[in-house]
């Protein structure tokens, strides 16, 4: 057998807790030809060119090596297959489908709707924090940071956005828990995770199907309501198209922010100087700061893997031929030496960050905006309540998933919570 | 508190229009406006908008300064002349709007401490231009409030309110408008350019007849504009006039607009394109006539224009005018300094020193911003003048830096020409030289839609290329022309069109209708030009 390469190294669970080292090899050859024909790209200036390069292609049902074996609709057991997602679309599909979902959601039409958000966002997280309460064990509590508190906020959060009712969470989390395990480059060839995903993601959508049929008539202000109203500049999607995209938000929606705000406390209670500056609230676009360097220190999307060549490409003197498989290493970009200065020093005093880790170019991350302000709230409100925290176990577990990257488990011993503050709005 | 939006870099993500919605909007896909000016209570989400831009192009005053920038202080000075020179020499900046201001700011941050003037005609400190005929004409930022963000105080002697009226090379002074002679080891010229002024001197005196470059030809305009005028006119459907238009359509007002080409923005993008932007116009109810001019204006006896005669014998009702012929550059003070200044700008070498009328590159002078004219190897070393705000911004921070260097550490300003416009709900961007082909093609997108990249060539290479509401693919192209990429292209993409093939781009001609240098003398030790000014038409 052939040695393993550092890419599967990567792919590896061993090396979850800590791939950075890896990356830093990976970095020494840019462009990478893995020996089951795909790419790998790990430097900044190079990710950054092909995420603006139209000759890579988002609709990896095109990839040639899928061809006619995937199945157009039926599958024999399960719901019908969904069409794709925006994040599997090329313009001009993609455009279409990502200005309907914005119509309802931001600018030009929505501009205010995330900024009035932040009142509610800070209202759940007091109410999560506020849960700590009660654990407490010989004058110490012990909080999962993640089952406690970056789990179930983003959820929350969704939940609301998309009118999804929140008691269904263990309805849909096993079948989003399948969706991302689809996609996850470590379990199998890409037509294999093209299959699964499919097949998870039409699970999904009969899920909102049975949802929206349950509230037909009863429109609401949430975003789910606005896509089937069809109100918007341009033809309205199908109703497999809404389903379609609805599974992908609310897959999207939280098992990404979990990782950003866990990865986020991890890196707090490693830099306690940083923890402290939060703790003492006096600057106040320090959490802002912290947010973005994390988006480039500890993303939590380390990888893009849905891409592939349409055309020969030249990238770093390497041509990655057409019709291959093309995976951009956001996480190892934005550490990368030449792109950024002192990559690995977390610095939120950073004064220039351009940072991968919304990735970039017209797939730019639908939901970094609420990432955005639901982060930056979580991290405040943990830094200023949480009662001297202190790490259990460090590192702490892992999740098994190269690409959504974050602990499974996060526990931290405090010594109490103090009352949340009153905050002018 | 100032802001300033490096639309150049911007690539229409919407983050900051999400963070801060009460001083960022969008239009339609990607084009962005907002208030330079706003309200300090917005501090807090504004910083949140700076940061979450993903190709960071917002910038901000920095009255909350950490001091997170150390870098004035600890600077470490080698031996050498230049390093003397930044501790003792005096340095004059003429002009003292963006190009001005990036390059002051530009001297100090590398470490020049000694004498700094900055001299500009205009009573303001420097403001931005852009918004002037987009914001502040429909009303959403005040006209003398687009002041530029400065990120530490350029420490300088600013002479504002005063004009520049000569430069004595041999003596090393800068004349000032009241008689001043200011001294100088080093001049960087960034007079810029100013409106074409209404070439009827008689009718240009007429009330409601607007030229708009400044604060104060805008807060006029915009004053008629909020007044509700029956009709405005603008005459040229260039970038400025497309953009009046199109505030003027925003504003629920009627507006005519002529233009003597083909088609609006033909100048700058050829008539294949500029098609499209006419198209656009008329859609969104301008009326557009082409191949037409004015042949008088006419007011009533209080001197207020009331009518328009055109070229084709028709005659046009309005209340407003907005004359958008062009610019002119601002060269007639450099007039018998021996620089190589007039009508096209003041030559300068791709290291910004200026060249003499002999076509000797000089040491101490420097050139920068609109009234610049430098050689583009990637254009066949043609000098291209260039009245873009990107290039106001790469050019002088260049000069600066060149100006406090030694010659090995000086660099060549190689940027492609890049720049942007905001009309009709829709952001047009533009890099490389759109006249510097003859052919065009559309590589991706629907022009119907209007979202769509145009792929300009010259002789089989690619030269430029224009976006309207696809700007996050441009910067792919402009690593096609920087590495000289074959037109038309023949790869594939996303979005490709079928049925694209390359047409004639059509560029107009513009012939110099004047001679501009006669050589007297024999011999290499004799043989000198001068500058004259010849009519031929």
């Amino acid at each position: 057998m052939a040695q393993t390469s550092i890419w599967q190294q990567i792919l590896d669970p061993s090396h979850r807790a800590d791939p950075f080292p890896l990356y830093a090899e990976l970095r020494k050859t840019p462009v990478v030809r893995e020996e089951d024909g795909s790419y790998v790209v790990s430097t900044y200036r190079e990710i950054v060119a092909l995420l603006h390069d139209p000759r890579l292609s988002s609709e990896m049902r095109n990839l040639p090596e899928l061809g006619a074996d995937t199945p157009a609709q039926a599958s024999e057991e399960g719901p019908a297959e969904l069409p794709p997602n925006v994040i599997q679309a090329d313009p001009p599909e993609h455009d279409r489908i990502r200005r309907q979902l914005t119509w309802n959601f931001g600018p030009p039409h929505r501009p205010g709707r995330v900024d009035s958000m932040i009142p509610d966002l800070l209202e759940i997280v007091t109410s999560e924090i506020d849960g700590f309460t009660g654990k407490e064990q010989l004058g110490t509590t012990r909080v999962d940071i993640v089952d406690d508190f970056a789990y179930p906020f983003p959820v929350t959060v969704i939940c609301r956005l998309l009118g999804v009712p929140r008691e269904d969470e263990a309805l849909f989390q096993a079948m989003s828990d399948a969706v991302i395990k689809a996609i996850d480059p470590s379990t199998g060839g890409i037509a294999e995770q093209q299959r699964r995903r499919a097949k998870a993601t039409a699970d999904l959508g009969q899920y909102f199907a049975e949802l929206l049929d349950a509230r037909h008539g009863q429109p609401g202000d949430d975003l789910l309501s606005g896509l089937l109203s069809g109100d918007g500049p341009e033809a309205p999607m199908s109703y497999e198209q809404i389903l379609s995209n609805a599974a992908l938000l609310l897959v999207a929606g939280h098992e990404t922010t979990v990782n950003l705000i866990t990865n986020g406390m991890l890196t707090l209670l490693r830099h306690p100087e940083v923890l402290d500056r939060l703790r003492r609230g006096a600057e106040p676009d320090l959490a802002t700061r912290v947010v973005e360097e994390l988006l480039r220190y500890e993303p939590p999307v380390q990888f893009l893997s849905n891409r592939y060549a349409l055309d020969d490409i030249e990238v770093a003197g390497t041509t990655i031929p057409k019709g291959s498989p093309v995976n951009l290493v956001l996480a190892a970009g934005s550490r990368d030496p030449g792109g950024v200065p002192n990559p690995d020093r977390f610095d939120p005093d950073r004064e220039h960050n351009e940072h991968l880790g919304f990735g970039g170019g017209i797939h730019y991350c639908f939901g970094a905006p609420l990432a955005r302000p639901e982060t930056q709230i979580a991290l405040t409100e943990l830094a200023r309540r949480l009662k001297n925290p202190r790490l259990v176990a460090d590192p702490p577990p892992y999740r098994p998933n190269p690409t959504l990257r974050g602990p499974r488990h996060l526990l931290v011993d405090i010594d109490g919570v103090n009352p949340a503050q009153h905050r002018p709005p | 508190m100032k802001i300033v939006v490096d639309l150049t870099r911007c690539q229409g993500y919407a983050q900051c229009a999400f963070a801060a919605p009460d001083v960022f909007a969008i239009q339609g896909d990607e084009a962005l406006l907002y208030d330079a000016d706003p309200d300090d209570t917005q501090r807090e989400k504004i910083a949140r908008a700076a940061a979450a831009c993903p190709v960071q192009a917002i910038f901000l005053d920095r009255e909350d300064a950490r001091n997170r920038q150390s870098g004035r202080g600890t600077h470490v000075p080698a031996p050498g002349p230049e390093e003397a020179f930044k501790r003792t020499g005096r340095i004059v900046i003429v002009g003292a709007s963006l190009a001005g201001l990036v390059a002051g700011s530009t001297l100090r941050r590398e470490g020049f401490t000694a004498s700094l003037t900055v001299i500009g005609d205009e009573p303001h400190l420097p403001y931005d231009r852009p918004p002037l005929s987009k914001q502040v004409l429909m009303g959403q930022v005040p006209a003398r409030r687009t002041a530029l963000p400065r990120r530490d105080e350029v420490d300088a002697h600013w002479r504002l309110g005063v004009a520049a009226t000569g430069v004595d090379l041999n003596g090393k002074q800068v004349l000032l408008a009241d008689g001043e002679k200011v001294g100088f080891d080093r001049l960087l010229i960034a007079t810029g350019v100013r409106a074409r002024p209404w070439p009827n001197e008689a009718e240009a005196g007429l009330d409601g007849l607007f030229a708009l470059r400044t604060p104060e030809d805008a807060d006029g305009l915009r004053q008629r504009l909020a007044a509700g005028p029956g009709r405005v006119l603008v005459i040229g459907a260039g970038f400025m006039g497309s953009e009046v238009a199109s505030a003027c359509r925003e504003l629920d007002l009627p507006v005519t607009v002529l233009e003597r080409g083909k088609v609006p923005l033909g100048g700058a993008l050829g008539a294949v394109i500029g098609g499209v932007a006419a198209q656009m116009q008329r859609d969104h109810g301008v009326d557009l006539r082409c191949g037409v001019g004015v042949a008088a204006l006419e007011g009533d006896d209080s001197g207020r224009l009331r009518r328009a005669r055109l070229s084709d014998g028709s005659t046009l009702d309005v209340d407003v005018a907005v004359a958008a012929l062009g610019s002119i550059r601002n060269v007639e003070w450099l007039e018998g300094s021996g620089l190589a200044a007039g009508v096209w700008g003041v030559a300068c070498d791709a290291g910004c020193r200026a060249i003499d009328v002999n076509g000797v590159v000089t040491d101490d002078v420097f050139v920068a911003g609109d009234v610049a004219r430098c050689p583009h190897p990637v254009y066949d070393y043609q000098f291209l003048a260039l009245e873009h705000w990107g290039n106001a911004v790469a050019q002088s921070g260049i000069a600066a830096h060149n100006m406090i260097s030694s010659q090995s550490e000086r660099r060549p300003h190689l940027a492609l020409p890049e720049f942007w416009s905001t009309q009709f709900g829709t952001e047009i961007k533009s890099v490389g030289v759109p006249t510097h082909a003859d052919q065009v093609v559309i590589a991706q997108g629907s022009v119907d839609e209007r979202r769509f990249i145009a792929v300009y060539g010259y002789r089989g290479r690619i030269t430029a290329a224009v976006a309207f509401n696809q700007s996050k693919w441009l910067e792919f192209y402009a690593g096609l022309i920087d590495r000289a990429a074959p037109f038309p292209p023949s790869f594939s993409t996303v979005d490709q069109p079928t049925d694209a093939h390359p047409v004639a781009v059509e560029v107009p001609e513009r012939p110099t209708p004047q001679a501009t240098v006669v050589v007297t003398g024999h011999g290499p030790s004799e043989r000198r030009a001068t500058l004259v000014r010849r009519t031929y038409l």
